[in-house]
């Protein structure tokens, strides 16, 4: 598929421009524009149901864009056919939120399932790649567990060593901090990091946790109603004079973005007029 | 009255809305099949989950149809002096129809319900999306194997419920209604012919087999990644399993023996 290739810039491994997307009659994206830069961590933030999954998703080529175009490492996502997708997944990993492991299959085989299905390495091979990874999350111990014995945090960690086990030039993220005690939490922010920048890889998170993502973050992009409505490093967004970011990066609960869902007042409600 | 039509139509277009995606499915599904081939293991391992682990069920209700056909066959044949004809009533009953059908029905409850439970679920936890962002096909490695395996496990598991009917019919002819064994046996015998009979229950049996897998990966695939989706995606499989068993069976019938 010669004609899926992109010749942009070299640095940028994911160029997502005037993206639209449309779930029935809801725009969930109106002419988004994401560049994400070889090497670095780029994080994409927005309240919840903006789309940030979606995202991910379109840049995984799992769904379709109504408009716009989606080039991931050097392709043309939407126009890639059933096995050039499938080729250009080998070079990708991704993090779903609920860590999406094989329930039943042990740590070690959920692992391994990506090295045994693409590849035909030796079985000891296949061992010590499958320790090392996971020495790299620090769960070597737990290989002969199970996934339902394992806390929302290891069970993150085991999906992050498989999504890396095919090294993969770039990771995708999906909510990594959601509901994570604070030690789960802090080891994941450095993973990432330390991941990144070890494998020299090029990541995204999509998080709504600001103080983790802004720690570990080279640039942020926030999305709102459909709208990419600012980006730069951590540090500028944090000093932005845009009331919008000013009220989601410091965490306000009124602002541009109302704490009452739009409704009918509440003196109509309570003497029923409605 | 057109409210009434137009809700018609949307359920009729609805489904065969849903026809249309399923056979779209199943095509992808059977592309996938000859690569099995190569990874026999798959297949055995869903062998395994499908048919060893519906043995029991199909173990016990064969031998106590065949030993209540034996009790009800005598009770009407004795009538004309025809007992020593019980054999072959029960072969021709099980073989032709019993046999295909209740295991179909049987597999429906235990294994299709199951694949249904354990697809969607999968997709219910991201598994099945995980697969994919892996560039692992889930048509292929997850959707193909039990299709197969519930294709190849129907037979067998009718073959075995049919003879473990006739021997629980033996026993009871034989030991507690007091009919002649060698009548018993020599009447089947010559009455039952391996293509009419047995040939048919088997293609009956395989067709079955065929639909009943499908029903079930496809229900699977098909749920809303809910509770509920899981919980209503499971029932349907029962209940459309069961329906297109006794139409199909009807069907093949005309057609076998009509």
């Amino acid at each position: 598929m010669t004609n899926s290739v992109s010749h942009a810039d070299p640095d940028v491994l994911v160029d997502v421009r005037q993206l639209c997307f449309r779930r029935g009659e809801r725009v969930i994206f109106d002419g988004v524009d994401v560049q994400i830069r070889r090497g670095e961590v780029t994080a994409i933030m927005g309240p919840s149901g903006t789309g940030k999954t979606t995202l991910l998703r379109l840049i995984g080529g799992q769904l379709q864009p109504d408009a716009g175009s989606v080039h991931v490492l050097g392709h043309d996502v939407p126009r890639l056919g059933r096995d050039a997708l499938f080729r250009m997944r080998r070079r990708m990993g991704m993090l779903f939120q609920s860590g999406a492991l094989f329930t039943h299959l042990s740590v070690f085989e959920n692992v391994a399932f990506p090295l045994r299905e693409h590849t035909d390495l030796p079985e000891p091979l296949i061992r010590d790649l499958v320790l090392l990874k996971l020495e790299a999350v620090g769960l070597r111990g737990a290989r002969d567990m199970m996934p339902s014995e394992l806390s929302g945090g290891m069970a993150r960690r085991v999906a992050l060593a498989r999504a890396i086990a095919l090294d993969p030039q770039l990771m995708m993220y999906d909510e990594p901090f959601a509901g994570q005690d604070p030690i789960s939490m802090g080891v994941l922010v450095s993973l990432i990091r330390r991941l990144n920048d070890a494998l020299g890889l090029t990541s995204v998170v999509v998080s709504h946790d600001v103080v983790e993502t802004a720690q570990i973050a080279d640039r942020i992009f926030v999305i709102s109603e459909g709208r990419v409505v600012e980006s730069g490093s951590p540090r500028e967004l944090a000093d932005s004079n845009s009331a919008w970011v000013k009220q989601f990066m410091h965490a306000l609960p009124d602002g541009p973005v109302p704490f009452h869902y739009p409704g009918p007042s509440l003196e109509d409600d309570l003497l029923g007029r409605r | 009255m057109l409210r009434l039509f137009g809700l018609l139509g949307e359920k009729t277009l609805n489904s065969l809305g849903r026809l249309g995606r399923g056979t779209q499915f199943l095509l992808r599904a059977l592309v996938g099949v000859p690569a099995l081939v190569l990874r026999p293991g798959l297949v055995v391992q869903q062998l395994y989950a499908i048919g060893v682990l519906s043995l029991l069920i199909i173990v016990v209700s064969g031998t106590f149809v065949g030993m209540v056909l034996a009790l009800q066959g005598y009770n009407t044949l004795v009538n004309f002096g025809a007992e020593q004809s019980l054999g072959v009533l029960v072969a021709l009953s099980l073989l032709r129809e019993l046999g295909p059908v209740v295991t179909a029905l049987l597999f429906a409850g235990r294994a299709g319900s199951a694949l249904t439970a354990e697809i969607g679920l999968m997709k219910t936890t991201e598994q099945l999306s995980g697969m994919e962002m892996m560039a692992v096909d889930p048509i292929k490695r997850v959707i193909a194997p039990r299709l197969l395996a519930g294709f190849l496990s129907m037979p067998l598991l009718a073959a075995i419920f049919s003879f473990l009917g006739i021997m629980g019919a033996y026993v009871v002819s034989a030991f507690a209604l007091g009919v002649d064994e060698g009548s018993f046996w020599s009447q089947m015998q010559a009455a039952v012919d391996f293509r009419e009979d047995v040939l048919n229950g088997v293609i009956k049996s395989l067709v079955f087999g065929f639909v009943a897998s499908w029903i079930a990966v496809y229900e699977g695939c098909d749920a809303t990644p809910t509770s509920e989706g899981v919980s209503r995606a499971t029932t349907r499989t029962v209940v459309h399993t069961s329906l297109a068993v006794l139409g199909l069976d009807f069907v093949l019938t005309a057609v076998m023996f009509g």
